[in-house]
């Protein structure tokens, strides 16, 4: 008989290892016992602050209060002392960039969110010339929104006196993981001022080849090399928990990982080989798949990243792509068109016939992104008749997200050449058998659901405990990895391929709606 | 024809007084409007409120319709809301008893599989969501039976087959089980629908108490039952799950 037949009711045996996820929405902090499952959890949400269209905020001072408060508070819930854990490691929201004062752990401007969309006229003139792409090669990157460095140029240009007090070498760069762990190790006194590699490979600095920032990129978006963190590996140890309110609780703890929350996941989903392949789905969805030591050019619009580091081991890289209208979409048949109470009855009125009755919907709400990236797309809902009811539309919602998964898929196996075997699944939507089936019926692979939801803060707590040897090997967390759900395919090959040659089409009437100068 | 309940009559009339005209009423209109005294009205207005059919403003103290009214006419639990609520649970329950996990609820004349949560070993196995169970032998339905009146009457009248020799098939054992399964909180099967297979199942109840479906543990005998007895642990682990399900249900429902 094994441990997991004898274990019976809830029964955690120390030690442990803590996990906190700084997210866009909320911070959390999960205790993990030896096995993978959760002994405790905190979670506390922070403002949004929208100082303009387009333009999104946090107040870093609010998260780090925030990040204290979740980390004690999972420790109490677990009822345990310090000498019971044995690491933190931190994942948290990717791109989300912050300066600070050095002197003072002061930050001189809000955080700017990922979805922040401020920079886009800086990137459009970055690119100079040679457009978007010019400094992908070294960085894996488009120059889009989203990421880093330019963020940073954008603060170092808005902010009164910044630019003076960055280069008399005052101020700190960090994404939220070097916030936070500058603050656990001291802040003021001596804080470590870090980043890992995933997090530095979604600055568009960092040479995703040499895992050094680039100092002529550098120099080119307009980022002092002097405000830059010191790049590590994912896992190891960082520093201590020292001083401040978990001084006090956690003192002398090591801080020993960090990874954006995406690589976090496919840590946490054990995708160590090279073709493995997780998709999480929230309202959004980001898919990754590791590519082994080979950082792969994508001609399909796809991102190159560094998975994770382990050490002193080689780095791992990745492909991702990711869809920006998936769960968004059952809300919005939810509260924009009231065809649904809850996200889940869309899987009751789903059901209630067989197929889209002709129906795809095609959600580009603000255009195409991978592999396509129009932004001229909008939204259209193709091949309607007078026999389409909403339960077709709601099967068509539903198929939309399964469409866009294969999009990707094939995507990343003409970059990659590795076909994928079977996907790894996580997020909310998986609740949604429906959507899983389909999902396995438009892949023609296995969709597999593993039994701990929380992938995220578990692969921060995977490479914490590797960091500390709380774990031995990749091989031992493999081990923890249980399967909760797998769907197999239930389709034939013809009406797959009939199905998506119309997805396709319905794909291609999206294109070009806006006119050049709207766009 | 027998007299009417006075009181009943009354709330029924507040009731209509609240929902046409004014939206808010104060305690002296209601009462003066029915022709009630003070003490009277207030009294059934406290008690109309404890059960959510009437709300009252905190700021000026008047009276108004309650959410529960709404949710008298739209009270079903879509399975899929119950399954989503479900999941960290009973992913939770397999890891903890080291068996699958199965959450059924009432469908025709037996249990349909809502979830299904896979033994945490390495073992292929087959998603069994859709499946049919039968209610009078398995775990899962002899809970349905035995905690919802129509699960219970669809029991009573279907025809209960013998799949083992350990079924209970006559009308007097079988609500003897059921009353068994009421007094304890929960029920077993062992062998009693599967040669070789036992399980442990408990009541999932929405905010209202109203019984809206089953979670259980499904196994090896010699794992669940060892030696005839359903191991407590077990049990505990079950019950604890149906019960943090419910709390999620309750909690938040709306």
């Amino acid at each position: 008989m094994t441990d997991a037949h004898t274990a019976g009711a809830q029964s955690h045996d120390g030690p442990f290892i803590a996990a906190i996820d700084q997210g866009t929405t909320s911070s959390r902090c999960i205790v993990f016992d030896r096995d993978g499952r959760i002994v405790s959890v905190d979670q506390k949400e922070h403002e949004q602050i929208f100082p303009k269209p387009g333009w999104v905020e946090h107040n870093a001072t609010e998260i780090w209060t925030n990040v204290e408060e979740v980390v004690a508070g999972a420790i109490s819930k677990a009822g345990i002392t310090r000498d019971d854990i044995k690491a933190i490691g931190i994942t948290n929201q990717r791109e989300t960039t912050l300066l600070w004062d050095k002197n003072t752990g002061e930050p001189v401007y809000n955080a700017i969110v990922w979805q922040d969309t401020r920079t886009d006229a800086l990137c459009k003139e970055l690119g100079r010339n040679v457009g978007q792409d010019r400094f992908r090669r070294e960085t894996g990157l488009p120059l889009a929104s989203y990421f880093a460095g330019p963020k940073a140029r954008w603060l170092l240009d808005n902010v009164e006196g910044l630019r003076e007090r960055a280069e008399a070498g005052d101020i700190l760069f960090g994404t939220m993981d070097s916030w936070v762990i500058w603050n656990l190790t001291g802040g003021v006194n001596g804080g470590r001022h870090v980043t890992d590699v995933t997090n530095a490979s979604r600055t568009m600095l960092m040479n995703l080849h040499t895992m050094e920032w680039d100092e002529r990129i550098a120099e080119s978006i307009g980022v002092p090399m002097g405000i830059l963190p010191e790049i590590r590996s994912s896992a190891e140890v960082y520093g201590e928990v020292t001083g401040g309110k978990l001084g006090d609780i956690l003192g002398g703890i090591p801080v020993a990982s960090a990874l954006g929350d995406q690589q976090a996941a496919l840590f946490g989903q054990t995708c160590f080989e090279e073709g493995e392949a997780k998709s999480t789905y929230g309202t959004g969805t980001f898919m990754l798949m590791n590519t082994g030591e080979k950082a792969i050019n994508s001609y399909s619009g796809l991102l190159t990243t560094v998975g994770y580091q382990i050490g002193d081991k080689k780095p791992v890289y990745a492909l991702e792509g990711s869809i920006a209208v998936t769960g968004s979409l059952v809300q919005w048949m939810r509260d924009q068109m009231g065809l649904i109470n809850s996200a889940a009855e869309i899987e009751t009125l789903a059901s209630s016939v067989d197929d889209n009755g002709g129906a795809y919907f095609v959600p580009a709400f603000s255009g195409l992104f991978a592999p396509y990236w129009r932004s001229d797309a909008r939204g259209v809902i193709a091949g309607l008749t007078r026999y389409v009811t909403k339960a077709h539309i709601a099967r068509a919602v539903l198929e939309a997200t399964a469409w866009q998964t294969r999009e990707i898929t094939d995507a990343m196996t003409k970059d990659s050449g590795v076909e994928l075997a079977a996907l790894k699944v996580d997020g909310g939507m998986t609740s949604n058998n429906l959507l899983m089936q389909t999902l396995s019926n438009f892949l023609d692979a296995p969709v597999v659901r593993p039994m701990v939801a929380e992938t995220t803060c578990l692969g921060a707590a995977y490479a914490a405990g590797l960091a500390v040897g709380f774990w031995s090997s990749t091989d031992d967390l493999r081990a923890n990895w249980r399967r909760a759900a797998e769907w197999t395919p239930h389709m034939d090959a013809d009406t797959r391929a009939r199905e998506y040659k119309n997805w396709l089409k319905a794909v291609e009437r999206t294109m070009g709606w806006l006119e050049d100068d709207e766009s | 024809m027998a007299r009417n309940i006075q009181s009943l009559e009354r709330a029924a009339a507040m009731l209509r007084l609240l929902a046409g005209g004014e939206r808010r009423l104060g305690l002296s209109d209601i009462a003066s409007a029915l022709g009630l005294a003070k003490g009277t009205a207030h009294g059934i207005l406290r008690t109309l409120q404890a059960e959510g059919f009437v709300e009252q403003d905190a700021a000026s103290g008047r009276y108004q319709l309650g959410a529960e009214l709404l949710r008298l006419g739209n009270s079903y639990l879509d399975v899929h809301e119950l399954r989503a609520r479900a999941l960290v649970w009973t992913d939770d329950l397999a890891r903890s008893s080291g068996e699958s996990v199965y959450l059924g609820v009432l469908h025709q004349q037996g249990v349909l599989i809502v979830h299904h949560v896979f033994r945490p070993d390495d073992s292929r196995q087959v998603l069994e969501v859709g499946a049919m169970q039968p209610l009078h032998s398995t775990a899962l339905g002899k809970v349905l039976a035995a905690y919802d009146p129509v699960a219970h009457s669809e029991a009573l009248e279907a025809e209960r087959t013998a799949f083992t020799d350990r079924t209970t098939c006559d009308t007097a054992s079988f609500e003897a089980v059921l009353d068994l399964t009421r007094a304890r909180g929960y029920a077993t099967d062992a062998e009693e629908t599967w040669e070789g297979i036992a399980s442990v199942a408990a009541p999932i109840h929405d905010r209202r108490r109203m019984p809206v479906g089953a979670v259980g543990i499904t196994g090896a005998v010699e794992r669940v039952c060892p030696s005839g007895e359903m191991r407590s642990e077990l049990i505990a682990a079950v019950r604890d799950c149906a019960r943090a399900v419910s709390r999620d249900l309750g909690a938040s429902r709306f």
